[in-house]
């Protein structure tokens, strides 16, 4: 098992490489397109041109501006947006990572516990009014617009309600750091949470109950019934316990991509100040060394996020584990 | 308890039928049998035929919708048929266990083989993990699986599919049961390989008293482990019988042209193997009179209102067939002696 990880290790090296220069590729290397005048924002002057394309190497090979870029992002750490008067890059995604970690890991605890319950009950169920309620409150859930219900939240909570008994610990919009006041960023991210989890846990408990009664159907199930198992367990140590192997890499995959800014309309809504939010306001500027960035940390993280799931793969399915 | 007069099962008058177009389709109809204790019983039939079925409605394990089960299943006197969930689960796995026909989806594949057979021995029994384990890997070594210990740590994909079999066998007899059923056990394996599992299944009357009500559609498999046999068409019984009397006497058509589609081992050999015309009617297209009546050579207008009734032809032997009530039986098999083992 250690030689398969460390194979993983090595692919997932390799694909960041090429990711890297892609990225590098897309935003400097397009034909036709001054990068100097794009990094340099709108209404530069000549001295502020001269001065970034020599800071950035756009006067040698394309090699060296590679390296260049890549030192600035992870070695230096000084790539600065002059769009934004100076200020640097990196420190910027520091800051915004953990608020966008901090929104997806609950949000994602919230939706993987809701979706096995409700996908769970709903296959345990079968055609029968529990099972029809649980999917259609999913279908509801997958066709409300994570913008639409945040800011529909907002307005009860924020406003129309908030002096109520009912929202009045609502806090105000924005982020409460954790080490600063774990009750206040609480507060401050449990609705952005649930908002962001209906649509997935409309998925997920969909595409579970789907897994679960196309699992009910196999001959181990069989088997586990005729072994006089209760059907309690034959329902959840037999069929979720291999349902789970599909679950995961759904999982994975939308996990890595909110983490990698995806959550960005509801960091706009709930004025959550994470990486969504960052390429949100990059965007409108034109702010290209954040947007490239930006891009750069997500797409490591879709990456990451890959390779975590292939491992997780390798612990939930011994035949993963034996293929390779 | 040698003079027990009661079976060990009796089922009487097993029908199953699923809704279907508004009404009702039968899949088994009227079928009875008994297992003695320690007997093997042969259920003989082609694919759609109701074997397993039959044996699925014995174990409760049929849960399509709407599905309903009647007549009677007598197991040591207790009525299988309507038993409440709770009791037929405690039953289930430990008294009346089941092996399937493909050992290679059988399994859970994500547990070990081991972790299976200690889940069963310890939903039926209070044993701690390690008196379960010890206990798997003994059935494990009783049924010629080698290195037992260590294949019970093994997942199922990496064992072959006669060692899974093996260990589907050793998981079904972990907590003595009285009855086995085994569905088409040895379709999914090669020659060889069937032939060690049923000679593990016949040794099992010796070994662990167990009774065994073995699927088939395999003649020869039949004419090698069985004592008795029930020929099984269209969801009906066509025939039964000791195995040695049906094999030499067929009294049903459909049981003859069974046999006459095995290849001789001895003498000439047919230039071609006959075979059954046409195919068997699937439920909802059944005829009115005999279902076998359109595929049979001896087919005529007294097959043809009703279906005939099951009547005594020998000692034990019983076949749905017009043909010997009339007077002419159908004439005893040359080849008997050849197929016999």
């Amino acid at each position: 098992m250690i030689p398969t990880l460390l194979r993983r290790l090595g692919q997932t090296l390799f694909v960041l490489f090429g990711v890297s220069v892609l990225v590098f590729a897309v935003f400097f290397a397009t034909p036709g397109a001054d990068p100097t005048a794009r990094i340099a924002g709108r209404n530069a002057s000549p001295q502020i041109m001269e001065k970034v394309r020599r800071e950035y190497g756009f006067d040698r090979a394309l090699p060296v501006q590679y390296m260049t870029m890549m030192k600035k992002l992870f070695i230096t750490r000084d790539l600065a947006s002059y769009a934004d008067r100076g200020e640097l890059v990196v420190p910027q995604i520091e800051q915004a990572a953990p608020v966008t970690a901090c929104l997806v890991c609950g949000a994602a605890f919230i939706w993987v516990s809701a979706s096995i319950i409700m996908g769970t009950l709903a296959a345990a169920f079968r055609d029968t009014w529990v099972d029809r309620t649980l999917m259609l409150a999913g279908l509801v859930g997958i066709s409300i617009p994570v913008f639409w219900l945040g800011q529909v939240t907002n307005l009860i909570t924020q406003s129309r309600y908030h002096d109520t008994w009912l929202f009045s610990w609502v806090p105000g919009l924005g982020y409460v750091p954790f080490s600063e006041d774990p009750g206040g960023w609480f507060r401050a991210l449990v609705i952005p949470w649930v908002v962001l989890a209906v649509m997935f846990i409309g998925i997920y408990s969909r595409v579970l109950r789907a897994d679960l009664v196309a699992l009910a159907g196999e001959d181990f199930m069989r088997t586990a019934r005729a072994k006089g198992l209760s059907p309690t367990r034959v329902m959840l140590r037999h069929g979720l316990r291999t349902a789970l192997v599909t679950f995961v890499s759904l999982f994975g995959l939308d996990f890595a991509q909110l983490v990698g800014g995806g959550a960005l309309l509801t960091e706009v809504v709930f004025g959550l100040p994470g990486v969504g939010r960052l390429t949100y306001r990059a965007l409108t500027n034109l702010d290209l060394p954040v947007i490239m960035a930006t891009v750069m940390y997500s797409a490591i993280f879709v990456v990451v996020a890959n390779a975590v799931v292939d491992m997780v793969y390798l612990l939930l399915d011994p035949r993963v584990r034996d293929a390779r | 308890m040698p003079a027990d007069p009661m079976p060990l099962l009796d089922v009487r008058n097993l029908c199953v039928s699923v809704p279907a177009n508004g009404g009702m389709i039968r899949l088994v109809e009227n079928v009875s049998f008994c297992v003695d204790e320690a007997e093997i019983v042969g259920l003989v039939g082609e694919s759609g035929s109701g074997k397993s079925v039959t044996a699925m409605a014995l174990m409760g394990l049929i849960d399509s919708p709407g599905v309903q089960v009647r007549g009677s299943a007598r197991f040591r006197g207790q009525e299988l048929v309507g038993m409440a969930p709770r009791a037929l689960r405690a039953l289930r796995g430990r008294d009346i266990a089941m092996i399937f026909q493909d050992p290679m989806t059988a399994f859970t594949p994500v547990y070990t083989i081991g972790w299976q057979i200690d889940e069963q021995i310890r939903a039926h029994e209070r044993l701690s993990r390690r008196a379960a384990r010890a206990r798997t890997v003994q059935l494990l070594a009783e049924m010629g699986v080698p290195d037992p210990a260590r294949t019970a740590q093994r997942y199922p994909h990496q064992l072959s599919g006669g060692l899974r079999q093996r260990a589907m066998i050793a998981m079904a007899l972990s907590c003595n049961p009285t009855l086995l059923i085994a569905d088409e056990p040895t379709t999914a394996l090669d020659v060889t390989v069937q032939a060690q599992i049923l000679e593990l299944l016949r040794g099992l009357r010796h070994s662990h008293g167990s009774s065994v009500l073995l699927i088939t559609h395999d003649m020869g498999v039949v004419a090698q482990t069985c004592a008795r046999t029930l020929v099984l068409y269209s969801g009906r019984m066509a025939e039964s019988g000791p195995t040695a009397t049906l094999f030499a006497r067929p009294a049903h058509p459909y049981t003859a042209a069974l046999l006459d589609s095995i290849p001789p081992l001895y003498g000439p050999r047919p230039h071609r193997l006959p075979a059954i015309a046409g195919l068997p009617p699937t439920p909802r297209e059944r005829p009115a009179g005999c279902a076998f009546g359109p595929r049979c050579a001896h087919v005529h207008a007294t097959c043809l209102p009703a279906p005939p009734a099951l009547a005594s032809i020998g000692p034990g032997q019983q076949a749905a067939c017009v043909l010997p009530a009339e007077g002419t039986p159908l004439p005893p098999r040359a080849t008997a002696q050849a197929t016999q083992p």
